[in-house]
């Protein structure tokens, strides 16, 4: 079973909540996609305004656990700062922890991400940190106390998938007690087969499936690909090899003669 | 006084929290504020008194990946 900080989860994809047709739509992938986890963020309310309560009541209603995000954030005080409303409008220790550096990639702030969850842990929460494939900032956020490390494949929304391999692998490798989640840049259900063939324990994603062309019909789809990605995983995949090996006996070969 | 609301500057007559939503005719239930960036729980918001130049932010779940 998926473990998050202690809590077990059957479903191995978590699914964010932004960017579909309707709340309707919204409600129905969530449901196709079998996820326990549903991302959430906070925003500003305009006065006069119940957006928040509208939204939340749909939420409330799918009986899943809520992982809310710091998207958006540039600094480590502003990160800290939303964490901790999080907490107070969620009633969670759970953080989907987001310091962003470059506008154009959404690239983690790696440097401010590490100080972010040290910060955050100290103070008692349960951090889901969003980061590069970088193995030496995977290890400092382990230092700091995170349970979970959630590297991109690819940038937020770009659908390009797994883009740095080998990297994710040693991450797998390397970290073999840590809760690996592969977050941002999934696009197809191929693309989460892959991370989870690599042994990664879980995929987080939003676009692929709110931006499809049916997004119910692609959940189920992911929800498949994740399956089959674990289970392949579990049964052990045979290793690459650099020449052709016969799949179909040699021996016995019809017209066959030993070269002269 | 003036204060600043998710950024913007306001007159404001009311003296806490709870009467500044109501000012402001915020109808929701579910929200967190922020005053001075600092997390203002909602026990505290009907005896927390405002001051003129205060930050507050008033925050609501929302859609996110």
């Amino acid at each position: 079973m998926l473990n998050f900080y202690g809590k077990t989860f059957s479903s191995r994809l978590l699914i964010g909540s932004a960017l579909y047709p309707s709340p309707a739509i919204m409600q129905a992938a969530i449901r196709a996609s079998g996820a326990g986890i549903v991302t959430v963020s906070l925003r500003r309310e305009a006065a006069g305004g119940k957006t928040g309560d509208a939204f939340w009541s749909l939420i409330r209603e799918l009986d899943v656990t809520v992982l809310p995000n710091t998207a958006g954030c540039r600094s480590v005080r502003e990160a800290v700062t939303t964490a901790k409303l999080a907490r107070e409008l969620f009633g969670t220790s759970w953080i989907k922890l987001e310091v962003i550096a470059d506008n154009d990639t959404l690239q983690p702030d790696v440097v401010g991400l590490v100080e972010a969850a040290a910060t955050l842990i100290k103070d008692g929460f349960e951090v889901f940190p969003y980061c590069t494939e970088d193995l030496s900032v995977a290890m400092r956020l382990v230092e700091a106390g995170c349970k979970v490390v959630m590297p991109w494949a690819a940038p937020i929304g770009s659908a390009r998938g797994i883009i740095n391999r080998d990297a994710l692998k040693l991450l797998r490798d390397r970290l073999p007690d840590i809760t690996l989640v592969v977050d941002a840049g999934i696009g197809a259900p191929s693309h989460a087969a892959h991370a989870l063939e690599l042994g990664y324990d879980a995929v987080l994603l939003n676009t692929a499936i709110a931006k499809a062309a049916d997004p119910v019909a692609m959940a189920n789809a992911f929800r498949l690909g994740v399956e089959a990605g674990r289970t392949a995983y579990e049964a052990g995949l045979m290793e690459a090899r650099d020449f052709a090996s016969p799949s179909t006996p040699v021996i016995g070969t019809p017209f066959w003669h030993a070269v002269s | 006084m003036r204060v600043i609301v998710n950024g913007e500057p306001r007159e404001i007559s009311s003296a806490s929290i709870d009467a500044l939503l109501g000012e402001l005719d915020y109808e929701g239930t579910h929200f967190a504020i922020a005053l001075n960036f600092d997390v203002l729980p909602k026990a505290r918001w009907a005896a927390t008194a405002l001051k003129s130049g205060d930050e507050i932010e008033i925050i609501t779940p929302r859609q996110g990946g």
